[in-house]
């Protein structure tokens, strides 16, 4: 085509064009929309439908072959016979202070017994009583007839010992904490978790559903570093972040760790970023503090900052189940909420009634109980911490204790090795079990726990049995 | 194993004549006129239907004029107060708790009774009276004798006297209350391994294991059966704990609509041919959650189809027999007794101590290799408390009398009473023209109430005539469907059902709960004794 066009060429075209406008102008209405529905029922066929999938249809002969080709796993896989859960010692008799194994009394430094209630007898008493008045069980969730007036009086007592408003209880410790998280904690709330928190809470924030930030253990710069980057979301997303819960979890003293939370610094960021604190006393309910009422009381905060106090009545209670204390605000939610507590059958009473009773003991006016066992806690850390060779993870005041070997030499082979050794010398000891899905595993361990009964005697000779244990795997 | 033929017949032969004596009813052959699974659910009246959700509406729009008047002050506030300052995000949304001000709180009175006795056949409950309409309560201090129509007392074992607490005190002496220790690590009891053993035996299974609580068998070891990868195949009716296990599993959960054998499969057909969502990879194992009772319907799985489909399917069956345990069956030996199935064909049987032997806790059995997996990766095992002594005596020594080990027929008479019981208040609930719910065997007796106001007039006026019953509705129960929830226990005499009867009449008729289309509306008159024995004891 190269060459210019002649001016008769534009001519003639201009006047198709014109011609054309002109037909448009003459042409009927029904023939122009037809024109202009095809126009656009072109364009929406190249540029608006999305390609249909070609859809396989299977005949019934190829379904049928499926079905009889799909072979399912075995249900469970196969276990080692070997496995230390499966050959457990079998004990059969009382488990406090001593423990007969093998025919052969022991020391008991392995069970949750922190205030040798196991075995008492005013609370066997006050069981038995219980036994003869409601029977065993409760026969019944909380909402139809399961609710007993002894229930009604353990709450009450909880409410007064920690200076809160109400209380709740429930039938099993696991299920006490993992079903009060979900039930305040839904899907678009944040939760800020210290990473060394144990099962019971890590199942309670993944049935909870939210978004989960884990902070390094006991480690408040991470905390605050977290705390700040969401602070820049929200900044970004104001009207969103009104809508957003912020929740703290973290445990008093730690089981998995035996150090202590440092609470001053998490309430005083309360208040800055605005989250509530869930504070889970499990192992400091009745060990920690000048009357046992835990963190809050050692390091003397106020109560009311912490939004709940949850905590389990099978450590230094000496009971079976948990309780929650906190304000009616935060505390009556659960009633209708927590799973846990409404599609559950109630605490039998005879456990509520010796949780009474532990509690009697615990608020009795010149109790020494918790003076005695922190004093001991620190003593027996001194001691264990002059046996070279020993790594003793825990606060001072802990009687809650993780001992390690050091470096390579902390395998859980060896751990055994000075558990069995300990048992030929009447001590009673035990290697720290986890499951192998924990959010962190923590390092093999040893954990001790002191039973506050325990004389010096008897704390010289674990140590005793310890150090040569040590000598014994070392070589 | 022994088996009490006799006793089987002699039971044959009542129930067949109690079904025969139902004029009504459709004409069954004899096999099927025993085990029948046909489970009554009659239709709601329309009429019904529409008056209850313009119940609900009318108690909605009233509760939105209420908030509104606390909004602006004009009305007190009577909820509690966040104690923290007020630039925190509120800790539930107002919508949330809309249920709870306004329609919960009208009729709080009706639930979480509290109890001042043994929860056995008759009870104590303890009087509230509220001067705020049920935003306080305070305890009059009176006690109020009452049937007990509530809980979950089936054979009876509720009692403070007799064998079983006699060993339960008996072991607190020797043990004390707790161990406070894991199974993993001290708390492995000589008396855990006993009813361990006890219970495989009395369900004729290789092994079993027991836990300290019911909801947390369920929710902290479906985990350890299925995971990534892996479908369930829940009853749209299972309970929260079942739901809360699956979920926690991380496998894909689909549910099949209830007791429907066909959805059932055309559901595992599409999951076998059609794998996995988007990427189409094969489900690893698919896992069928069924319960034996349902709480809330009082229907029985129908066992015999889904073990048909579980065969032909290659799928593996979880049966939740809290319900059913020692409830059902001619021996007591749950769903599995009831329709005479192999035991061995389920792979996960679970149930409760709670109910049957008035106790608490629950257990999983099966073969050994699943049980030691179970010993070896549950939640439950590893990181709670070990079952108390008493709680597990308790069972130990129920078990017995119900195996008949004591040297007795205790049990076996517990069994039958609790058969018997459960066919004559149904049999009379239906003749007064009551729309009753599920099977004609299980102890579980859902009448059906319907409108909200009646969930609160029936408890009241029940409790006002002696008798303790548990009426539920929305949430619990879909939105129409509130209901009467009867608990059947073997503890009942015949006075105390009749007297409980004559009270269902009178408020029947003062509340119109008359609504079944199927059956004609009567006044009830007690039975004579020489009619009762014949049709019930002969």
């Amino acid at each position: 085509m190269g060459s210019s066009m002649t001016r008769g060429d534009i001519e003639s075209l201009a006047t198709d064009f014109y011609d054309l406008l002109e037909s448009f102008k003459h042409a009927p209405v029904y023939h122009l929309s037809f024109e202009i529905f095809l126009v656009l029922a072109v364009s929406w066929l190249v540029f608006f439908r999305k390609p249909r999938p070609i859809e396989k249809k299977l005949t019934e002969k190829e379904k049928q072959e499926l079905i009889d080709e799909w072979q399912p796993e075995p249900l469970v896989p196969s276990v080692d016979p070997n496995h230390p859960a499966l050959n457990v010692r079998v004990l059969d008799g009382i488990v406090g202070k001593t423990v007969e194994i093998d025919g052969r009394k022991s020391l008991n430094f392995a069970t949750f017994n922190f205030l040798n209630f196991v075995g008492k007898q005013r609370i066997a008493d006050k069981a038995i009583q219980a036994v003869q008045k409601y029977g065993v069980g409760s026969c019944g969730p909380r909402g139809f007839y399961g609710t007993i007036d002894i229930h009604l009086e353990l709450e009450e007592r909880l409410a007064r010992f920690f200076n809160c408003e109400e209380g709740i209880i429930y039938s099993y410790g696991f299920s006490t904490i993992a079903s009060i998280i979900p039930a305040y904690s839904k899907r678009n709330d944040i939760l800020f978790v210290d990473e060394g928190v144990h099962y019971a809470i890590q199942k309670g924030v993944e049935a909870s559903r939210s978004h989960v930030k884990w902070f390094r253990h006991n480690d408040i710069a991470d905390l605050e570093r977290l705390l700040a980057e969401q602070e820049i979301l929200d900044k970004k997303n104001p009207k969103k972040a009104r809508s957003i819960r912020r929740f703290l979890i973290i445990e008093g003293l730690y089981v998995n760790y035996g150090d202590i939370c440092p609470i001053q610094r998490m309430v005083e960021l309360k208040y800055k970023y605005k989250y509530r604190i869930f504070l889970d006393e499990s192992v400091s309910f009745g060990t920690i503090g000048q009357t046992g009422r835990g963190v809050t009381e050692y390091y003397n905060i106020d109560r009311q900052k912490i939004d709940l106090i949850s905590s389990t009545l099978e450590y230094a209670a000496g009971s079976i189940g948990g309780f929650a204390v906190g304000s009616s605000f935060v505390v009556d939610h659960q009633r209708l909420s927590a799973q846990g507590y409404c599609f559950s059958a109630s605490l039998p009473p005879l456990l509520a009634a010796a949780a009474i009773e532990a509690l009697n003991i615990m608020e009795e006016e010149n109790t020494t109980l918790f003076e005695t066992i922190m004093d001991k806690s620190k003593r027996l850390h001194k001691k264990i911490l002059s046996i070279k060779g020993y790594i003793v993870n825990g606060d001072e005041i802990s009687p809650l204790k993780h001992l390690r070997l050091t470096n390579t030499l902390n395998t859980i082979g060896r751990l055994e090795e000075i558990v069995q050794f300990a048992q030929s010398r009447d001590i009673t000891i035990t290697v720290a079990r986890y499951l192998s899905d924990e959010h962190r595993l923590p390092e093999p361990s040893i954990r001790l726990i002191l039973n506050v009964e325990m004389n010096d005697e008897e704390l010289e000779f674990l140590c005793t049995v310890l150090q040569e244990a040590l000598v014994k795997v070392t070589t | 194993m022994p088996v009490n033929d006799n006793v089987d017949q002699g039971l044959e032969k009542k129930m067949n004549k109690s079904l025969s004596s139902n004029s009504k009813v459709k004409h069954f052959n004899q096999q099927e006129s025993l085990f029948h699974s046909y489970a009554d659910f009659e239709e709601t009246p329309t009429w019904a239907a529409v008056v209850t959700v313009l119940g609900y509406a009318i108690l909605s729009a009233l509760g939105w004029l209420r908030d509104f008047l606390r909004n602006i002050g004009f009305e007190e506030k009577k909820t509690a107060n966040d104690p923290n300052p007020k630039d925190f995000v509120p800790l539930y949304q107002s919508y949330e708790c809309f249920y709870t001000r306004n329609l919960y709180t009208r009729i709080r009175d009706v639930f979480n009774q509290p109890i001042a006795s043994v929860a056995g056949a008759k009870v104590e409950v303890m009087e509230r009276l509220s001067d705020d309409f049920n935003w306080t309560f305070k305890f009059s201090g009176k006690k109020l004798p009452s049937i007990n129509l509530g809980s979950y007392n089936y054979l009876g074992f509720a009692e403070n006297q007799g064998p079983c607490s006699e060993q339960a005190i008996k072991s607190i002496e020797t043990y004390g209350v707790t161990t406070t220790s894991t199974r993993h690590e001290l708390g492995n009891q000589q008396y855990m391994k006993e009813l361990e053993c006890l219970m495989a035996e009395y369900l004729n299974l290789e092994d079993c294991i027991a836990f300290g609580m019911g909801f947390a068998t369920n929710a902290l070891n479906i985990p350890t059966l299925a995971g990534k990868g892996d479908l369930i195949l829940s009853d749209r009716l299972n309970h929260t704990s079942l739901i809360l296990g699956a979920r926690l599993s991380g496998a894909a959960v689909h549910t099949f609509d209830h007791n429907n054998i066909q959805d059932l499969e055309s559901k595992l057909r599409d999951a076998i041919i059609h794998g996995q969502p988007r990427t189409c990879r094969p489900w690893k194992k698919i896992l069928i959650i069924v319960e034996g009772v349902y709480s809330m319907e009082g229907s029985l799985c129908k066992l015999p189809e889904i073990i048909g489909l579980k065969k032909k399917y290659k799928a593996y069956l979880y049966v939740d027999e809290a319900h059913s345990i020692g409830a059902i069956g001619p021996r007591g030996r749950g769903v599995v007794d009831y329709w005479k199935v192999n035991p061995n064909d389920i792979d996960i049987h679970m149930g409760t101590f709670t109910k049957s032997f008035g106790s608490a806790g629950g257990y999983l059995a099966g073969k050994k290799t699943l049980i030691d997996h179970i010993r070896v990766y549950s939640h439950s095992a590893c990181y709670s408390s070990s079952m108390s002594a008493p709680i597990v005596h308790q069972i130990i020594s129920a078990l017995s009398i119900i195996m008949g080990r004591d040297g007795t027929n205790d049990g076996q008479k517990r069994i039958q009473q609790l058969a018997c019981n459960v066919r004559y208040f149904r049999r009379q609930l239906v003749d007064m023209g009551f729309i009753v719910y599920g099977n004609d065997n299980s102890p579980v007796v859902p009448v059906m109430i319907f409108m909200p106001a009646k969930i609160a007039a029936v408890n009241r006026e029940m409790l006002k005539r002696g008798c303790a019953v548990v009426t539920v509705g929305f949430p619990a129960t879909a939105l129409t469907e509130s209901r009467v929830r009867f608990c059947i226990s073997a503890g009942h005499t015949k006075k105390m059902l009749d007297h409980a009867l004559r009270s269902m009449d009178e408020v029947g008729h003062l509340v119109s709960l008359r609504y079944s289309k199927q059956n004609h509306h009567r006044r009830w008159h007690e039975l004579n004794h020489a009619d009762y024995d014949k049709e019930y004891l002969s």
